[in-house]
């Protein structure tokens, strides 16, 4: 089952966000973000919770499955909604002790949970509708311009693709090696934080010379393969707009333009 | 009555969506100093089975008994456990670590808490053993070739002092000759210790010519478990198994149905060349 | 001259101590001579250290000669203009299949040497296409690589090859890692891309069933060619096989001892079928009653 991880959260169904280009989707999952900043009023929630809803129909997508990536931040929530629901002054509601709930701490509280779990949602559609590879080719193609300033930016997206095909061969591989020290008497779990640390080597050092190894093997692999940097390159699957992602653009450009106008009358 | 499997039962993912049956109820008895062969294609539960016969691996369901005892009862040592039933994993030189040969080989016998001179007097019986010359020992492990990489990890198991000696495939990716050699030093810990072998291997040939029993693995079920001979009879069911038996046999086997005299059970060159010789010279 | 040509081939792994001073020097390649024509089916073998892994290094240009010169399709491997246009004539398959896999989905890494050889879209998926028909991977085109066992990740890596429409295909130990199922699998896929595709197959191993089909078998011992031959002709040299470290198929060696025993058996006995064929005429004579001829 380890062996899944390699396709991250992606969730493969078809549908028209799962066809859209990467970089669209990434724009859009910067939009969204932005918004959510620039909102400060009940009726600019109200837009953004309409957006994120329609983007969630149209993913196809079980609603369980976007949920999901708040089980991890769900300290992080706690946390930031009690600071803000108790120690935002004005006008008192509700007294307990030396704590105190406010209208305004209320409100803001309110605000800053629905802020982090939309957060959340929105890039969980992106990371659950494209695979790894779309979102490095789309970062790749949408980052290009760093390349005038010296960035790497084909060698660090080659990087991280090649990370995400061998994270779970990695995984796989501690889990044996492990295995395999234990055989011979090792203890990975008992002892005190030194004695742990200690016992971590004979599992480390066998694991960075197979990582090593391999990245020589495959570093030679690729070569072989006629593979020398980005340059003269092309791809198999060049991204390209499409008209559902122009159609996409427009919708971006009224969302944004309805919050900020919302941020200014209201 | 060394080791004892009843009942064995491991299933991945229970509850879930992947819920997969790696063994299903596997039943057996290795008496000490049994020579055993495994064999099985991959994914027919063989690995899972070892990993159970040392405790890496907690059952589903039935029980493991190591000389009468429930390896996974309340307080049972799984480390002493592991001392007595060597495990040696596939390539298993991608587990050395430290920076010679000896000092590697002495990580199993410090593990088990003994005093330094008693873990060097193992070490260097273990390399002994496996037929590393002494010059290596004091190398670094990544400095040998691929060979004695294998027999310095292999080393670093017989330094627990095991009474059985599982191996997964040691010979994998050796050549003919290097195959042999290791080959050889397995047989001999089983002669001349008295040591118990599990051996699980896709070479129908050296099964043949070292085990004394044969156990064959399919869809984690035990399928066949008895002598070679008697098992490689059934060559038409182990190859619809995607498995095979030696290539004598098959030629035994060919004779056999023109007509020929010749004992059935035949398996080794050598048994095979002396039956043809006294059939067509006796 | 071949495809592919080696003439007094010399190479040399030196080490050096951190002062760049020579520390040793280990010749893997002396004075090799080997010349491979176009379409054969060539199999490399050797114990481990041989050479016969060096001297694959050589024909991809991944390693260059000390000494001597290596041509492919008539480009010397020194020449560093010339690299890339080798490395498309000549593909390499490594021995592990993980570490030469290098994309997440099996038809974006079977893409991969065309996109680096900057081929048009519309081509690669073409090439793409092929490539996985030829090697009988096109169901699982849209798999994750971890998901396929040995044989098939292998098959991957050879259309990976493939894709680059190579003129030959050089195979360093490809069945090494593999179960015997994985390795028939293999053996099957690049014989049949000989046959019918008419590439030329250089095939290193040492497991001996393996090289039985190739036209030519080369043997190599100490960075030397030992023996050149047809398999028939190698394989009836079962003693100086075994000195060169290697082994024959039970068949080879059991028509060998029986030989040996003074049965009157030719040499270099490949199959069951032959053995069969020189022993029931033997046996028929012993025991006339019983033994069918057919």
């Amino acid at each position: 089952m380890i062996r899944d991880i390699t396709l991250g959260q992606y969730y493969p169904v078809d549908s028209v966000l799962h066809r859209m280009d990467p970089r669209t989707k990434l724009f859009g999952t910067m939009v969204f973000i932005i918004s959510l900043f620039l909102a400060d009023h009940i009726v600019a929630y109200a837009i953004a919770t309409v957006f994120l809803a329609s983007a969630i129909a149209i993913s196809r997508v079980p609603f369980k499955f976007m949920v999901r990536g708040l089980r991890a931040v769900v300290f992080l929530l706690l946390i930031s909604v009690s600071f803000n629901l108790f120690l935002t002054d004005g006008e008192v509601l509700v007294r307990l002790g030396f704590l105190k709930i406010t209208r305004e701490g209320l409100r803001m509280s309110c605000f800053m949970g629905l802020r982090l779990i939309y957060l959340v949602v929105g890039s969980s559609i992106m990371t659950l509708t494209t695979t790894p590879n779309q979102l490095t080719d789309g970062m790749e193609k949408s980052l290009g311009f760093l390349k005038a300033v010296r960035v790497p930016v084909h060698e660090i997206s080659m990087m991280m693709s090649i990370a995400l095909r061998f994270i779970p061969i990695l995984v796989e591989e501690t889990d044996k090696i492990m295995k395999a020290q234990m055989a011979r008497g090792a203890d990975f779990e008992s002892g005190n934080l030194i004695q742990k640390a200690k016992s971590m080597v004979p599992l480390l050092v066998p694991l960075f010379i197979s990582a090593f190894r391999r990245a020589t093997d495959l570093a030679m692999a690729m070569e072989a393969r006629c593979y020398r940097g980005g340059e003269g390159r092309t791809r198999m699957k060049p991204l390209r707009y499409s008209r559902r992602d122009y159609g996409a653009y427009v919708v971006y450009g009224i969302y944004l333009a309805a919050i900020i106008a919302v941020r200014a009358a209201l | 009555m060394a080791i004892k499997a009843e009942h064995l039962t491991y299933v991945y993912g229970q509850g879930t969506a992947f819920e997969q049956y790696a063994l299903k109820d596997v039943n057996f008895e290795i008496p000490d100093g049994q020579f055993v062969g495994l064999i099985g294609h991959t994914g027919s539960g063989k690995s899972t089975l070892i990993q159970h016969l040392n405790g890496l691996i907690k059952p589903t369901e039935g029980t493991v008994y190591y000389d009468g005892e429930d390896i996974h009862k309340e307080g049972y040592n799984l480390r002493e456990l592991r001392s007595k039933v060597g495990l040696v994993f596939q390539y298993p030189e991608h587990q050395l670590f430290e920076i010679d040969v000896f000092s590697d080989v002495c990580f199993g016998p410090r593990n088990l808490g003994l005093e330094k001179e008693e873990v060097e007097k193992r070490a260097r019986l273990a390399l002994e053993q496996v037929g590393l010359d002494k010059k290596y020992w004091e190398q670094s492990p990544f400095e040998l070739s691929g060979g004695q990489k294998r027999r310095a990890a292999i080393a670093g198991v017989l330094a627990m002092d095991p009474k059985v000696l599982i191996l997964d495939e040691p010979t994998a990716g050796l050549d003919p000759r290097g195959r042999d050699e290791i080959l050889e030093e397995i047989s001999q810990l089983h002669r001349k210790r008295g040591m118990s072998i599990i051996l699980v291997s896709h070479s129908m040939e050296d099964i043949a010519r070292y085990a004394d029993r044969l156990m064959v693995m399919n869809h984690g079920e035990k399928v066949f478990d008895g002598p070679p001979r008697e098992v490689f009879r059934h060559y038409r069911e182990l190859e619809a198994m995607g498995l095979a038996a030696p290539q004598v046999t098959y030629i035994v086997h060919g004779l056999r149905e023109r007509g020929v005299p010749i004992d059935q059970d035949i398996t080794t060159v050598e048994e095979a060349r002396e039956a043809i010789v006294k059939l067509l010279k006796g | 001259m071949g495809i592919i040509k080696a003439s007094r081939l010399i190479f040399d792994y030196i080490r050096r101590d951190e002062d760049d001073n020579i520390e040793e020097i280990d010749r893997a390649i002396d004075n090799l001579n080997v010349d491979i024509e176009k379409g054969s089916f060539v199999a490399i073998l050797g114990h481990n250290g041989s050479g016969k892994s060096t001297f694959a290094k050589q024909i991809n240009g991944i390693l260059t000669p000390t000494e001597g010169t290596v041509w492919v399709s008539g480009m010397d491997t020194s020449d560093e203009e010339a690299i890339w246009e080798i490395r498309k004539k000549a593909g390499m398959v490594f021995q592990n299949p993980d570490n030469q896999i290098i994309g997440n989905v099996v038809e974006e890494d079977v893409g991969f040497g065309p996109e680096n050889m900057g081929v048009p879209a519309p081509d690669i998926w073409k090439r793409v296409d092929e490539s996985l028909e030829a090697v009988g991977m096109t169901a699982y085109r849209y798999k994750s690589p971890n998901r396929l066992s040995g044989g098939q990740k292998q098959r991957v890596a050879i259309a990976g090859v493939m894709a680059m429409r190579p003129e030959c295909i050089i195979l360093d130990e490809p069945t090494a890692m593999l179960d015997p199922n994985g390795r028939r699998e293999v053996i099957k896929t690049v014989r049949e891309l000989n046959r019918q595709e008419g590439i030329t197959v250089l095939l290193i191993t040492h497991y001996m069933e393996e090289v039985i089909s190739a036209d030519r078998v080369i043997v190599m011992d100490d960075g030397k060619l030992v023996m050149d031959g047809t398999p028939r002709e190698i394989f009836s040299q079962v003693e100086k096989l075994k000195a060169y470290r290697l082994d024959v198929p039970q068949v080879t060696e059991l028509a060998y001892e029986l030989k040996q025993a003074g049965l009157d058996i030719p040499e270099g006995i490949l199959s069951n079928e032959e053995l069969m064929d020189c022993l029931l005429p033997m046996f028929k004579e012993r025991f006339p009653q019983q033994v069918a001829l057919t």
